[in-house]
């Protein structure tokens, strides 16, 4: 069936190395490939509005699918998410600059030990699940912001911690352009691994303890090993892309991690789709681009008299915050199963078309 | 030790507590008969307080009128709120709807801080005096009024769910929604009450909070430090929410005196709760007095 460019009319996988491919035919795997091309030429393009979009996209994007491996597939709530964001951003930044170790290794060093913190504050996950949990990791994220602002040794307590640029052999990147392609590269690996996780056994094993603990329990599961995993996974995705973002930035500062943006993520996940790898990247280009365009409307609309009055100019933080929970509200009420879900129906209907039923 | 800054902190968590208290039962009697998280319960404060606050400074409306005509807005408000946003989420999974009362929290706090501004408002004053003097202690009016205002409103709680057929109806439908339906129990009518009833309850607490501190967004924390305290006495107590209101007030006024004395951190006070709210849910995750969820297969 390799050969095939289209795909057969029903399921009829004989196998279970046909069931677990991440691209069901050629012509999408030529597809997904052309498409990297095509984004890898943004920054020759567009000019750099653009590329600083695409940059926040990827480190959010990258984050949120840690969430979503944890809330969408393993069925753990976290409201935690950005504290661990952060702390990565901190992790990162504290790595470099005590002991020298180049940016793109102390990335994936922070993204570690952000996974041992999450494990730590996923310990409760081992005996509480559902609401319960929700509020553990509430607690974790308000007891991790406390620790910014007071463990100064890490975080440079209430004055922020500096973050070097990252240095590529000796090229140190530091504008938008070629930190573009560092964010793509990121973004490429950290999905790819993403992906195929869910099709090794501890993938499987995740989507089992989500759907039915107890079976998978008996299905020989060790529920805490699993829990505990999921969220130093989690964590790992959450501290990569803080790193990614406190080293964009070239500064850290303990402000920027609120609850406001934990709530954010679980958005990205929600409005893209839980459990669903391509959801998360549609929710995290939504939840970037809502603001923009909230923004973007508010001045294309002011040519009106009530819309260039001070009280919608001077309120427009405000604007994009109720959007951004009313977004949330609307999609869980009308689109349950986000935008993912809504892809694959408009792809159904195309593929049958004209003669769909 | 300074005992008598330790004793009039004691009486500050003492009052403060019963508040959390009252907001906590408001919480609690959402998640007992709707089986809904509420994460919006101290937006429900905030638009309290700010909604009496227009009426009473921008209407200028005695204040027993403006009190009345906010209670009675909070009233719509919970039962609309119910209907409209929480009604379609009966069944979907706990994820959507803790995340559809989280959007509506920051939703109201966005909305609200469009329009009242971000800047805390003080309520005209309407006690002559200010502060009383009780056991050799000034004590602010306020503060007695609120600890009033609080006992009275649980022994109206008590009240209400003792006798009154409505709060018998809604303990039916706690008990076990499918009898209580078949009994003739509208189930609509108990959740769309079960929300007025928090919504209105928690609009009289902001007021309350908002006299003594002033209103500002801030008043939304205090939706946030409910979780220390229901997870405390359990998430499907009243009475344990009460009681955990109590200790978290307390708590959070000796972590300040043993902050203030010894350890000179700063914010101990507003963190100490969490503490203990990941400590009481690693040890009795079902609180002092919450049902133990059984689970079948």
């Amino acid at each position: 069936m390799a050969g095939f460019s289209m795909r057969p009319c029903g399921d009829f996988r004989t196998t279970y190395r046909q069931d677990t491919r991440i691209y069901d035919t050629t012509f999408i795997r030529n597809a997904a490939i052309l498409g990297i091309i095509a984004v890898a030429l943004i920054p020759f393009v567009l000019d750099g509005y653009y590329v600083n979009l695409f940059i926040q996209i990827s480190y959010f994007a990258i984050a949120a699918l840690g969430l979503n491996i944890l809330v969408g597939f393993t069925g753990q709530i976290s409201l935690g998410h950005a504290a661990f964001f952060g702390f990565g951003a901190f992790a990162s930044a504290w790595i470099n600059n005590t002991t020298g170790i180049p940016v793109l290794l102390s990335i994936p060093l922070a993204g570690l030990m952000t996974a041992a913190v999450g494990m730590l504050f996923g310990l409760p996950a081992a005996r509480i699940k559902g609401l319960y949990l929700a509020i553990a990791t509430l607690a974790a994220q308000f007891i991790l912001e406390d620790f910014f602002a007071r463990a100064e040794w890490f975080t440079g307590g209430s004055y922020g911690a500096a973050a070097n640029p990252i240095n590529v052999f000796g090229y140190e990147i530091l504008d938008d352009f070629s930190f573009f392609y560092v964010s793509l590269f990121f973004l490429v690996v950290m999905y790819l691994l993403g992906t195929n996780l869910m099709r090794t056994r501890d993938g499987r094993a995740f989507v089992a303890v989500r759907d039915h603990y107890l079976s998978a329990e008996i299905m020989g599961i060790n529920l805490t090993k699993y829990r505990l995993m999921s969220f130093a996974i989690s964590s790992f995705y959450a501290g990569v892309g803080g790193a990614m973002y406190g080293h964009y930035l070239g500064f850290v500062s303990a402000e920027g991690f609120t609850i406001l943006l934990s709530i954010q993520f679980l958005g990205m996940i929600i409005i893209g789709g839980l459990g669903s790898v391509k959801g998360t990247l549609m929710g995290t280009v939504f939840m970037v681009l809502l603001p923009e365009v909230m923004e973007s409307g508010v001045s294309a609309l002011s040519v009106f008299e009530w819309a260039s009055s001070t009280a919608v100019t001077d309120g427009l933080a405000y604007i994009k915050e109720m959007a951004i929970g009313l977004a949330i509200i609307l999609f869980l009420i009308f689109e349950p199963d986000g935008l993912a879900h809504r892809w694959q129906q408009i792809r159904a209907y195309w593929k049958l078309y004209p003669f769909s039923y | 030790m300074n005992f008598e800054l330790l004793f009039q902190l004691l009486l500050n968590g003492l009052i403060v507590g019963t508040l959390y208290g009252v907001v906590a039962m408001c919480f609690v009697l959402i998640y007992k008969s709707t089986q809904i998280v509420n994460f919006a319960q101290g937006e429900f404060l905030l638009i309290g307080a700010w909604v009496c606050y227009a009426f009473l400074v921008e209407m200028s409306l005695p204040f027993w009128l403006g009190f009345l005509f906010t209670l009675l807005f909070m009233m719509a408000f919970g039962i609309i709120l119910q209907m409209v946003v929480l009604r379609p989420m009966i069944g979907e999974p706990i994820i959507s709807v803790i995340m559809v009362t989280i959007g509506l929290s920051i939703f109201f706090q966005a909305a609200t801080k469009w329009i009242f501004g971000a800047t805390t408002a003080t309520y005209p004053q309407v006690f002559e005096t200010r502060s009383v003097n009780l056991l050799g202690m000034q004590i602010e009016t306020a503060y007695i009024m609120s600890f009033v205002i609080s006992l009275f409103i649980m022994a109206g709680f008590y009240w209400f769910f003792k006798y009154s057929k409505l709060g018998l109806a809604m303990r039916a439908t706690a008990f076990d929604q499918q009898v209580a339906q078949s009994l003739g129990i509208s189930v609509k009518t108990v959740f769309a009450m079960s929300w007025a009833i928090s919504a209105l309850v928690s609009g009289i607490a902001g007021i309350v909070i908002g006299m003594v501190n002033g209103v500002s967004s801030a008043l939304s924390v205090i939706g946030i430090k409910v979780f220390p305290a229901v997870i405390l006495g359990g998430l499907d107590s009243i009475v344990g929410a009460i009681v955990g209101g109590v200790i978290i007030g307390l708590l959070e006024n000796t972590a300040e005196f043993v902050d203030g004395q010894y350890l000179n951190w700063g914010n101990l006070f507003s963190i100490a709760p969490f503490y203990v709210l990941i400590i009481i849910l690693c040890i009795k995750p079902y609180g002092l007095f919450g049902t133990k969820d059984i689970e079948r297969i």
